[in-house]
């Protein structure tokens, strides 16, 4: 592996993130005018240890990943089903062409994509209050507003979903009988008999889980805010609105940024949440859970790795979406610039 | 600060009331549940009817007829996270220790790959997995299990140690060389030791992601052999047909929950910065 490496340029290295430690030399500033021969074996020895420290993880990441996926791209262009391995058959785009004619996959794809907006949306707004209280926080409490928050990020989905969905059943919830002023609820309502309720428990078990996550990023970003700014803008009679639009929300739109794609990201794959609830019944069918019903239950590797792949495509859509035209900058959020 | 005023106090007791209902109702929910008889279930109250409250559903769990069930899954999620966890920390300092410290081209292809393989669909890799396992005999399998929480473990531990690794003042391995010790040495004499908290918070932020993995635990395995709890307790059933297993599962949930409550309340402070130097600027 490591011999593959050319050890030519020591200027490339200097586009590199990350804060340079110059070693070498006393003098800071000597990257390029290093006298290479003197160095050369050095940079090559670094070089060699680099890949060899770092190259174990890379293999395994690409290996878990890239493997299965170029399997699926494979499989997804065969009739194959499990059960009857005799009669694999090569039939091209033939799966594409059943999957994106059948009304299944589109209401699935519009359920992800709605969970997905729906969540992403209240999270941002709830995250983002959750946020400024620790942020905002006296010393006295932050630590228990902290460890209560990351009571739900550590959680199990599936404990979450249970406890929503026990919450709100019929037989054995609560919620009914608490709410039962409210309009449209009484102690008849089935929850999870039909897509709307069903979903919004869904979404409220899955908002509730994922919130915290979003809120630390934004946190991390609200204390990137120089306190000058907002003093200053105090200073100048803006109001508290004002100071959030114009001073601190703009100043931490990276941080937004960052957390929407994630979520975004994570949101589509949804899957635990309601495969404990409603099991995809009644219109809540997510594409997850679509490829998960024809590969795993159906054995169809054929169907269900083309479902697979157009998920991913999905998900790289997405990224492609905000990268190119939101202007994310994924790799430059890490401790680069 | 005018936090300080009566008035502002108040408030922030308010809000901290409020934070607190969020973050906990639904554990409390399901711990109340966990008490209730089967009988009780239907009440309609949160909590158990007073005087009924009961801890049959943790006997049945723990040492009756669904300790098979549950404790053979216990079993598995303990000792494939902790293994998962083990080996993707170990694989991840060396890794971002390379990243953070040493010049080496592709150090970005290394960041990029890692973050690509955080956001893929864990059900995409699924399917050719659940295929590939069966043929060569990784289904239902611990091994089967802990290669792919690699997947979700390693990216994430491999970001958060690089962020931590860059704030560590790496003079002391260059006094350290200049000493003559290799460049082995110097990393394991002088850096370790300051690098041990950042992994060991890596290490409870992977363990939490393995310990909540439900698509790899349904879907690559199929026994006892294997199974984890979270896709145990999808497949949890009554003691009799008729009877849910809604108590039985509540208390297997709350059961789960213990250790994550726990290394809450020990680590928030160390949590809470890993998964933000992890994931954003500074």
């Amino acid at each position: 592996m490591t011999s593959a490496i050319p050890a030519k340029t020591t200027t490339a290295s200097s586009t590199e993130p990350g804060p340079r430690v110059e070693r070498d030399t006393g003098t800071g500033n000597g990257k390029t005018k290093k006298p290479q021969k003197q160095y050369s074996d050095r940079v090559r020895a670094e070089r060699r240890l680099g890949w060899i420290l770092a190259g174990p993880a890379f293999v395994i990441m690409l290996l878990v990943t890239l493997y299965p996926i170029l399997q699926a791209i494979y499989e997804s262009l065969f009739r194959f089903r499990l059960t009857a391995p005799g009669e694999r058959e090569f039939i091209g785009l033939g799966n594409y062409a059943v999957i994106l004619s059948d009304p299944v996959w589109w209401s699935g794809l519009w359920t992800t994509v709605f969970i997905t907006v729906v969540t992403v949306i209240v999270e941002l707004v709830l995250g983002f209050a959750l946020a400024l209280v620790m942020h905002k926080a006296l010393k006295s409490v932050r630590g228990l507003l902290r460890t209560a928050i990351l009571v739900p990020y550590g959680i199990i989905t599936v404990v979450s979903a249970f406890a929503w969905f026990y919450a709100f059943d019929i037989n054995s919830g609560y919620v009914n009988n608490w709410f039962g002023w409210l309009p449209g609820i009484d102690e008849n309502l089935n929850w999870f008999a039909q897509g709307p309720t069903a979903l919004f428990v869904i979404m409220a078990s899955e908002i509730w889980k994922t919130t915290p996550f979003i809120s630390l990023l934004l946190l991390a970003g609200l204390a990137q805010v120089p306190d000058e700014l907002s003093e200053a803008a105090k200073v100048d009679g803006a109001t508290w609105w004002e100071q959030m639009r114009k001073v601190i929300i703009p100043n931490m739109k990276a941080a937004i940024m960052v957390a929407v794609l994630f979520r975004a990201l994570d949101a589509f794959r949804i899957f635990d949440n309601v495969f404990i609830m409603t099991n995809g019944a009644y219109g809540t069918e997510v594409l997850s859970l679509l490829a998960y019903r024809q590969s795993i239950s159906r054995l169809e590797i054929g169907l269900g790795s083309a479902v697979s792949v157009l998920l991913f495509l999905c998900v790289l859509l997405i990224c492609f979406i905000a990268i190119k035209l939101f202007k994310v900058d994924l790799a430059g959020s890490q401790g680069g610039k | 600060m005018t936090n300080t005023s009566t008035r502002g106090k108040i408030l922030w007791a308010i809000v901290t009331v409020l934070v607190l209902i969020y973050a906990l109702f639904p554990v409390v929910s399901i711990l109340a549940t966990s008490f209730k008889a089967p009988s009780d279930l239907t009440s309609g109250k949160f909590l158990p009817t007073s005087g009924r409250a009961t801890t049959s559903n943790y006997e049945q769990i723990l040492v009756g007829d669904a300790q098979g069930l549950f404790l053979s899954a216990l079993r598995n999620s303990i000792g494939i996270t902790l293994i998962a966890t083990f080996i993707a920390v170990v694989l991840a300092t060396l890794c971002a220790y390379a990243i953070a410290r040493l010049d080496f081209p592709g150090k970005k292809l290394v960041l990029t790959t890692a973050l690509a393989v955080s956001i893929f669909p864990v059900i995409s890799i699924v399917t050719p997995l659940f295929n590939l396992w069966r043929t060569i005999g990784l289904y239902d399998t611990w091994l089967g299990l802990i290669i792919p929480y690699l997947s979700l473990t390693l990216p994430i531990s491999i970001w958060t140690l690089a962020a931590f690794f860059r704030q560590i003042p790496w003079e002391l391995e260059q006094a350290a060389q200049v000493d003559g010790a290799t460049t082995w040495q110097a990393f394991r004499k002088a850096i370790v030791p300051l690098a041990a908290p950042g992994v060991f918070t890596t290490a409870i932020i992977a363990f939490f992601i393995a310990w909540n993995d439900f698509v790899y635990g349904i879907s690559l395995t199929s026994t006892e052999a294997a199974r984890p709890v979270p896709a145990a307790l999808a497949f949890f059933t009554g003691a009799s047909q008729f009877e849910a297993p809604t108590g039985a599962i509540s208390a297997a949930a709350i059961i789960v929950t213990i250790p994550i409550v726990l290394l809450v309340l020990l680590f928030q402070r160390q949590i809470v910065s890993g998964l933000t130097s992890g994931a954003v600027k500074g």
